[in-house]
């Protein structure tokens, strides 16, 4: 059966795309419940990106939530197998709260997860095939990218506590520079720590003078390491001819109790929200008992459903009216629709139908 | 040419706001005209200003229907939107505070009723003090919560303390101070990145502190 592509919306045509260039790379579907346990997502609440989980409980007593989250049932489902990695896709329905509505929402993702003894070659195939899914969505997009492991031990080599590291990746997260100088002020942090902490708010047009800031300011030889691993995935985008598509930018940096090290971000223009996150997740893993990396990113595909959405001026081509012979009213409908039209058989218009042309039966071919 | 839409906030803070859009380069004389519109446009610098009630700025950022406006900390605070601050202005400066009639003892063995519109920024506020709190969301006229009982303390803004003085309330403590805001959306930044800063740059210029 051959599917005309304009019956496809973007959003089931991005999937389709996206599900093909998944599995070309050896990434296996993996098709999940609607359901899983409540505790799942009650342990790692953090993670999630909104709060709400709808729960019930189910004919054996047990507390049960439609998922609001893929890669939690993943990492639950999965083991680990030292030495090997698990590649995996997925296409699913999850539910979750609107934020600025506050209801409930279903929302259709597509994305990846490699699991297991996760390397650079691994973290390099999921970055590219990002980058690969945001290119076949729009050829106008951007990819950002940030790593929390430099940020996080630059912190750790200025003695941030907690409590304030907190504050201050939350006024880089707003890209506030008055609120990060304020929160350093208040909290006696010296201003040679403040214009470091300051390299996280500002605007870089490229990838170089991004790094080089940030080179500045790794002291420690664990920021070393995490800056190396950080410009050598940065160099290979850019190798890869993706260089003008990336950005460094801090602001996105995630919560650290879940990710590792690189995290990123796609934004497809037109679209005025983020369609792409993801990064490594590694500390999410530790979290949950497991003692292997992982890595992946979800494409949000409910942002595709006003892109690129073209007014269509009529609901059908042709509104075909019926009188007398009902096998003549629907054999006229097939050749009128064989030919390339649209028709609505019907024995008089509905009221507010958009139609290009009215026929009656006894008209066609006139 | 694409265009830069930007959402001002109605009113005196928007018109200053306005102002320094004109002193940094980007005016669109057509908006000092006495009508009604609300949409004014500058097609030869690419830029299109319009009128929104100040609690809705942000919405339109967030969601992308303007790229960049001007917002109080006050209502980024409370709803909380997925937007970057770019740059405080330091101007629409107040403070968000607790008020309650003068003498107000707060007795801590019962639940303090507070009245406000800002029912987030309350919750968090008293949140971090483990103080339990009953809130009682008001529309306006918050000031007169505690003189007929409906509530303890109110949060509010602040500006001079007269309407506070004026209904027999006084502040007691401050929350947050407050200024206005560059706000953007964040998929604008990257796209229109080059204007936004240019933008940024020229009313950071003019910020006093």
């Amino acid at each position: 059966m051959n599917i005309e592509s304009k019956i496809l919306k973007s959003d089931e045509r991005a999937a389709c795309v996206l599900r093909s260039l998944y599995r070309n790379l050896g990434y296996c579907q993996y098709k999940m419940s609607k359901f899983e346990e409540y505790a799942l997502y009650v342990k790692n609440k953090d993670f999630l990106v909104s709060d709400g989980i709808i729960s019930f409980t189910d004919t054996n007593g047990r507390l049960l939530a439609l998922k609001p989250d893929v890669t939690l049932s993943i990492i639950n489902n999965s083991k680990d197998v030292p030495g090997s990695v698990q590649k995996l896709y997925y296409d699913e329905n999850v539910y979750r709260i609107s934020k600025s509505s506050r209801a409930y929402k279903e929302i259709r993702q597509t994305g990846l997860e490699c699991i297991g003894d996760v390397g650079l070659l691994e973290i390099c195939e999921v970055l590219l095939l990002a980058v690969r899914s945001l290119e076949s969505i729009s050829e106008n997009y951007i990819f950002e990218l940030s790593h929390e492991g430099v940020v996080e031990s630059i912190l750790d080599d200025y003695n941030i506590i907690s409590s304030l590291r907190k504050k201050i990746l939350s006024a880089v997260s707003r890209k506030s520079k008055s609120e990060l100088e304020g929160i350093c002020d208040e909290n006696g942090i010296s201003s040679v720590v403040k214009e470091s902490l300051l390299v996280f708010t500002e605007n870089y047009n490229d990838t170089d003078s991004a790094l080089s800031e940030l080179e500045r300011i790794c002291k420690s030889e664990k920021v070393s390491k995490c800056f190396e691993e950080f410009s050598f995935l940065v160099n290979f985008l850019k190798e890869a001819g993706f260089g003008k598509y990336i950005k460094i930018d801090f602001s996105l940096t995630n919560d650290m109790s879940y990710y590792s090290g690189i995290v990123f971000k796609g934004y497809i223009k037109g679209i005025p929200a983020s369609i792409l996150s993801g990064g490594q997740y590694d500390k999410l893993m530790k979290k949950m008992g497991r003692s292997s990396g992982a890595v992946g990113f979800a494409v949000y595909l409910d942002a595709l459903e006003r892109f690129n959405l073209e007014e269509e001026a009529y609901d059908v081509d042709i509104v075909l009216l019926h009188s007398g012979n009902i096998a003549d009213t629907l054999k006229t409908a097939e050749s009128l629709s064989s030919a390339g039209n649209t028709v609505r058989v019907c024995s008089e218009v509905p009221k507010g139908l958009r139609y290009r042309h009215i026929l009656n039966v006894s008209q066609k071919g006139e | 040419m694409e265009m830069l839409d930007i959402a001002l906030p109605k009113g005196r803070l928007g018109e200053k706001v306005y102002s320094m859009f004109e002193k940094a380069g980007f005016e669109c004389p057509s908006i000092r005209e006495e009508n009604r519109k609300l949409i004014f446009e500058n097609e030869e610098l690419g830029i299109r200003f319009f009128w929104v009630k100040p609690s809705d700025v942000a919405i339109y950022v967030e969601r992308g229907a303007a790229d960049i406006g001007v917002a109080g900390k006050d209502i980024l605070l409370e709803y909380e939107p997925d937007v970057y601050e770019l740059l405080d202005l330091n101007i629409g400066k107040c403070r968000m505070a607790v008020a309650a009639k003068k003498n107000f003892h707060d007795n801590v063995n019962t639940t303090l009723r507070v009245a406000t519109k800002f029912g987030n920024i309350a919750e968090r506020f008293y949140r971090e003090k483990c103080r339990d709190i009953d809130i009682i969301h008001l529309n306006g006229s918050i000031e007169i919560a505690p003189i007929l009982g409906l509530s303890d303390v109110i949060v509010d803004i602040v500006e001079t303390g007269k309407t506070l003085l004026e209904n027999d309330l006084e502040p007691i403590e401050t929350i947050v101070p407050i200024s206005a805001r560059l706000i953007s959306n964040k998929a604008s930044y990257q796209f229109k990145n080059e204007i936004i800063e240019k933008i940024r740059l020229g009313l950071s210029g003019q910020v006093g502190v």
